[in-house]
């Protein structure tokens, strides 16, 4: 067990280097210069060149990567932002809870949806329920969140006014001189995005969900456990269930961990400053510190997650053994 | 009274391409405390007589029709309470494939609990006790160990072990058995066999024995129905159908058995593949394929009919006795020769 944590810990390290590599490369290949935009409107030359000295891209770029790394494992330090000098660490801080709200309020309400539905719809095949959630994932998975994300405010909160058109709330601390906060105001304005981030989710778990209580019926151990007496409802959450949602709680976790590194399209319809958005403001901005530090964050959600699905597989499928 | 009496049995499916008649008017019954084997090729119908039996077939797409009498009461028409609370208790059933009729997830102790608790006002210490205690009449080593193991850390015939256990366990009157052999190797099926007589000795169930190896039959029958295309071609104690074989389908059972001194390069097969049950052949079912076959089988569907002076041995074949005596006697004189 031991042995392997710190296997997965070691890949993790060579995981997180190889896409942190990768972001530091393409970014040296997008033919544009930060230093431009740093050093204000017409720049002479000398002005440039100070500028990109003082961005510290003036360096080989192996050189700048070595240095982003050694700052980053010795202080914890992702370096300043190119556009503003502002700590990357604290930007990221920022920006985190917005999207963390954003994936687990949203992976509740996926999940409070596809599993009465996926189930429901397995053990009634072909029932007018089962047909009306295929249509619902037919249409789920096809729409596209932006088109989805536009449908919802525009009905729940333009022309309803049962919701915000858009924007967040700090559930605790609210920052001097905000709109609004508290919890309530926090879930008030989260609604719409939930919903919009849940739809395609749902979706694609009502199918799997779906799909898997349908083969768990057919098992053997399920017509064993018929014959042994148990009544329709006890097998089908005792033993149909149990099997069946095995595999939900691996693809929960990685979507998960996933959709930590930033939920943009969500993110850019109702204007909420989570990480998707930070990072599409500062890849316009050439901003790769602030790129860099997201990326670095993301890694790691779905590193950490990944690992947490592993060990909580373990535990609770007793055919798998970490070795 | 019958133990098990069932009458007139047929058993339906819709499908997309048409109606099949997996069971189509079956007539049997168990003694208390009998084995009867049913003998027939794979899709003949003899797990489907015994999934109605439990009814366990799909309800959407199955009718049933008939009799199945359970101590006198008809069980195929009865509420789907009554039929759950005479399963696992009264009549248990043991299937073929030990290596997923488990559920992967509990350990054998919780299933074997499970199994008590469905039909016992007992605690479950009581219950694991007693699941613990069948752990040991099946043969299981070091049972107290092994009963927090899940199902993957046992072998096959262990694990057919275990589903016996399972199915003994509220010590039922009938013990149906879906090929339980057939997914093992020669010197586990040997043990396993052993294993059901012996217990068959101490709890005083009867037993369905369904297979297609006559090998298993004759070892523990008493009494064999042979099973064609849904049909029952042949009925009789073992001893009749093993002596006296009527019907040609069983002697071409009886000839593809492997015998191991015989100085054969082949097994001898039946030619041909099962019918549909979609759409059987007019007349007798099997004259597709029998060697024997005259212009009245490709007619006349042939009853199944007493023997004449043994009023216990039915079978269904135009064939006249003299033909019949004739060719069983060859077909047995022939084994007998090999053997010896």
């Amino acid at each position: 067990m031991i042995n392997y944590i710190i296997r997965r810990l070691l890949w993790a390290v060579v995981l997180f280097i190889a896409v942190t590599v990768v972001t530091y490369i393409i970014f040296f290949i997008i033919p544009a210069d930060p230093a431009r935009a740093v050093a204000g409107k017409n720049p002479t030359p000398e002005m440039i060149l100070r500028a990109r000295h003082y961005l510290g891209i003036d360096k080989p770029v192996y050189i700048q990567y070595l240095r982003f790394l050694k700052r980053l494992v010795i202080n914890q330090d992702l370096g300043r932002s190119f556009a503003n000098r502002e700590s990357v660490n604290s930007a990221v801080a920022k920006a985190a809870p917005v999207t963390a709200s954003l994936v687990f309020g949203g992976a509740i309400a996926w999940m409070l949806v596809a599993l009465p539905i996926g189930i429901l719809s397995a053990l009634r095949p072909r029932s007018l329920l089962d047909r009306a959630s295929m249509t619902f994932v037919l249409v789920g998975v096809s729409a596209h969140p932006i088109w989805i994300g536009l449908i919802f405010s525009y009905f729940f909160g333009y022309k309803w006014h049962i919701t915000p058109i858009s924007g967040y709330c700090d559930a605790i601390n609210p920052s001097v001189g905000a709109e609004c906060g508290g919890p309530v105001q926090w879930a008030y304005h989260m609604i719409l995005p939930w919903m919009t981030f849940a739809v395609l989710f749902a979706a694609l778990y009502v199918r799997m969900i779906r799909a898997n209580v349908l083969e768990a019926l057919n098992e053997d151990y399920v017509r064993t456990a018929r014959a042994k007496g148990a009544p329709e409802g006890r097998v089908v959450r005792v033993h149909v269930l149990r099997n069946a949602l095995l595999p939900v709680v691996t693809m929960l976790g990685m979507d998960i961990g996933l959709a930590l590194g930033g939920a943009v399209f969500t993110e850019t319809i109702y204007n909420l400053p989570g990480l998707g958005r930070t990072a599409i403001t500062a890849l316009n901005a050439l901003d790769l510190p602030t790129v860099q530090g997201i990326v670095v964050f993301s890694t790691l959600a779905i590193i950490i997650f990944n690992l947490v699905v592993d060990l909580l597989y373990a535990w609770i499928d007793p055919r798998i053994r970490l070795a | 009274m019958s133990l098990l009496e069932v009458r007139d049995l047929k058993t339906h499916f819709r499908t997309d391409d048409g109606i099949v008649k997996a069971v189509d008017g079956v007539n049997f019954s168990v003694e208390k405390g009998q084995t009867l084997g049913i003998v027939g090729e794979s899709g003949c119908g003899k797990s489907v007589t015994c999934l109605t039996i439990m009814g366990l077939n799909p309800k959407i797409n199955t009718i049933s029709s008939g009799e199945v009498l359970f101590n006198g009461d008809d069980i195929l028409h009865t509420s789907a309470g009554k039929l759950r609370e005479l399963r696992g208790d009264k009549i248990a059933m043991i299937f073929q494939d030990p290596m997923t009729s488990l559920n992967p997830v509990y350990t054998i102790g919780a299933q074997l609990q499970e199994a008590v608790l469905l039909h016992r006002d007992v605690t479950k210490k009581q219950a694991r006790a007693r699941g613990l205690e069948l752990l040991k009449a099946v043969g299981i080593p070091r049972p107290e160990r092994r009963i927090d193991d899940y199902p993957h850390q046992f072998s096959g015939g262990m694990r057919q072990r275990v589903m016996i256990a399972m199915a003994l366990v509220n010590d039922p009157d009938l013990l149906i058995a879906d090929e339980p052999t057939t997914a093992l190797d020669v010197t586990t099926q040997a043990q396993i066999l052993d294993l059901m007589m012996r217990l068959q000795q101490d709890f005083g169930s009867a037993i369905m024995m369904i297979t297609h190896d006559l090998g298993v039959v004759a070892e523990v029958a008493d009494e064999v129905i042979v099973m064609y295309a849904a049909k029952v071609v042949e009925q009789g104690s073992a001893q009749t159908i093993f002596k006296h074989p009527q019907h040609p389908y069983t002697w071409g059972l009886l000839g593809s058995l492997p015998r191991l001194n015989a100085d054969v390069e082949r097994l001898v097969q039946i030619k041909g593949q099962p019918p549909s049950l979609l759409n059987p052949p007019r007349g007798c079912r099997f004259h597709p394929r029998c060697p024997y076959v005259m212009n009245i089988c490709k007619e006349q569907e042939p009853q199944l009919l007493p023997v004449a002076d043994h009023a216990d041995h039915l079978q269904a074949c135009h064939l006249d006795d003299e033909t019949k005596a004739r060719e069983a006697q060859k077909l047995l004189a022939g084994m007998m020769a090999e053997a010896g």
